[in-house]
């Protein structure tokens, strides 16, 4: 089995996160499932990783153990916050996740009713957010008056909004079509630059973890374990489906295909 | 005839209408005594003795007092318990076999111990109408409080809201707002029957007001009365349909 560790940093400074041996089982009528083995994972601030594999292989509940709303089996996960910081990760979900009966300004404004922050402050703070992501004319809709990428925008205000040390996306642009969906990772790139933000991008498009990312971690077999990292020592701005990406991608995709899986042409007779 | 056209909306008024002059017509015409059946036209001048007299204003405070502290007593206890029993599995397992004996009990059934309890005064009055609300707007709260979608509270966990009452707030109670607010407004037109039949056990009102003129035989009196209680839940009613608007205006 690989290990898998942080890329080598060049400026040799300390990870912001760092998962150690992390395993997980879910324990249902006396049967024991394995999702995660394993797992060993490093992030350099300000780095973006994406993280991919197939539907079901434990990416999402490994979002939820950083976020502590699962418990892992085995295993640690050690942040180093920013001061910064109100709280160290933020998620964005594939559905969004918007509260109905608030406005956007008011969902956006979710997080910081936990800090200390007075009402005035709140407002202001998801304001700047909202304007980030593009929205700002949209402060005073109701979730149900937006469009799907509209929705991912705002669910990405509001997690950006507590100024997390790290943000997480659960295939954020999974469910959109497919410009809106180019149009996103764009805008996404364009708000990591101005933010810095450290990146956990999960999603089971190899094409979009190879274009967003600095490095992709691909999950695999049951239970799931990091099979490959590859690093996407590709320039930015990157040109989309750009010859480099495409190989990198096949790479990938070769990475996580069951070793012993028919390939196509052996079916040929 | 088209639903749209001008002559369809009149239908209801005259609908009323034929209503008015037929009941107006039958005693006039000898159909049935006076006493038995008093006229329409009979009635404003019933209502102006009720007025000035002083009683119609009294009876109707009383009623609605009856009326507010039973609906604010049952509504506070059905969703208190509707939301420990809906976030607590234990809560929930001590209530249901509680459920299951008392809930059939009909609120009426409950007149004797509220004149035991608290004598023929507001407080059985209240006492009746508030079991009535009670289990109503418990039942509905239990059952929104269930229903909330779990990936939303587990929103509010992602941002730090872990604590049950911090769930409670941030989540639960607003994604069951709907929920309890169709329980309400059930419990609103029951615990108007509750204040009726409370009233005419004694407790003074419009109830006790109607009985007493019943049996003066003034059926003029009865019928004011009887319009006033539909006037009253229309207008509650009404009320409740407006704050429900504003208070559900998140929705499409
Ligand atoms: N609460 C749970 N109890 C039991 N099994 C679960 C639970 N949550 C997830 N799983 C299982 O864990 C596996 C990984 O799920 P998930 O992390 O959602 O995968 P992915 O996000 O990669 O599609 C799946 O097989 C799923 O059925
Ligand atoms: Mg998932």
């Amino acid at each position: 089995m690989e290990t898998v560790t942080a890329a080598p940093q060049p400026d040799g400074r300390a990870p912001i996160i760092e998962i150690v041996g992390l395993s997980l089982s879910f324990e249902q009528d006396g049967q024991r499932t394995d999702v995660l083995r394993d797992l060993n994972l490093a992030l350099a601030p300000g780095e973006f990783l994406a993280l991919v594999g197939a539907s079901g292989v434990g990416k999402s509940t490994l979002l939820r153990v950083l976020m502590g709303l699962a418990k892992p089996t085995a295993g640690e996960v050690h942040v180093r916050p920013d001061p910064a910081a109100d709280r160290p990760m933020a998620l964005v979900f594939q559905d969004s996740r918007l509260l109905p009966w608030r406005r956007v300004i008011s969902n956006v404004a979710f997080g910081l009713e936990k800090t200390s922050l007075d009402k005035a402050a709140r407002r202001g703070r998801a304001m700047d957010a909202l304007r980030l992501v593009g929205l700002a004319d949209l402060a005073d809709r109701w979730p149900w008056q937006l469009s799907g990428g509209q929705r991912q925008r705002v669910s990405l205000a509001r997690a950006l909004a507590v100024r997390p040390s790290i943000l997480l996306m659960d295939e954020p642009f999974s469910a959109l079509d497919v410009a809106t969906r180019e149009n996103l990772q764009d805008e996404l790139i364009r708000i990591r630059q101005e933010t810095g933000k450290t990146i956990i991008f999960v999603t089971h498009d190899i094409d979009e973890a190879v274009y967003l990312a600095d490095r992709v971690v691909a999950l695999a077999g049951k239970p799931g374990e990091a099979k490959a990292i590859r690093v996407v020592d590709i320039e930015r701005p990157r040109k989309r489906f750009s010859l480099a990406l495409q190989e990198l991608s096949a790479r990938v995709k070769a990475d996580i295909a069951p070793e012993s899986a028919p390939r196509a042409d052996d079916w040929v007779i | 005839m088209s639903a749209r056209s001008p002559l369809h909306a009149l239908l209801p008024l005259a609908g009323l209408v034929a209503f008015l002059l037929i009941w107006e017509a039958a005693p006039r015409l000898g159909l049935f005594p006076r006493v038995l059946l008093p006229p329409p036209s009979d009635l404003p001048g019933a209502l102006m003795r009720e007025i000035n007299s002083g009683m119609w204003l009294r009876s109707m405070n009383q009623s609605l007092s009856h009326y507010t502290m039973g609906l604010f007593v049952g509504s506070a206890a059905g969703v208190g318990l509707g939301v420990l029993t809906g976030m607590s599995r234990v809560a929930e397992g001590l209530m249901s076999w509680n459920n299951r004996v008392l809930r059939p009990i009909p609120g009426l059934a409950w007149v004797p111990f509220a004149i035991i309890w608290f004598g023929v005064n507001q407080g059985a009055a209240v006492f009746i109408i508030s079991i009535g609300v009670f289990w109503i707007v418990y039942f509905a709260t239990h059952g929104a409080i269930r229903a909330v979608d779990r990936d939303l509270v587990e929103v509010a966990s992602a941002f730090g809201f872990t604590s049950a009452p911090e769930r409670l707030i941030k989540v639960m109670l607003p994604a069951a707002t709907p929920g309890i607010l169709v329980g309400l407004r059930t419990a609103l037109g029951q615990a108007w029957m509750a204040v009726v039949a409370a009233e005419i056990f004694g407790v003074s009102g419009l109830g006790s007001r109607m009985m007493q003129a019943s049996s003066l035989l003034a059926t003029d009196v009865v019928v004011v009365y009887m319009l006033t209680m539909a006037a009253l839940y229309g207008i509650m009613d009404t009320i409740f349909m407006y704050a429900q608007g504003r208070l559900l205006q998140w929705r499409p």
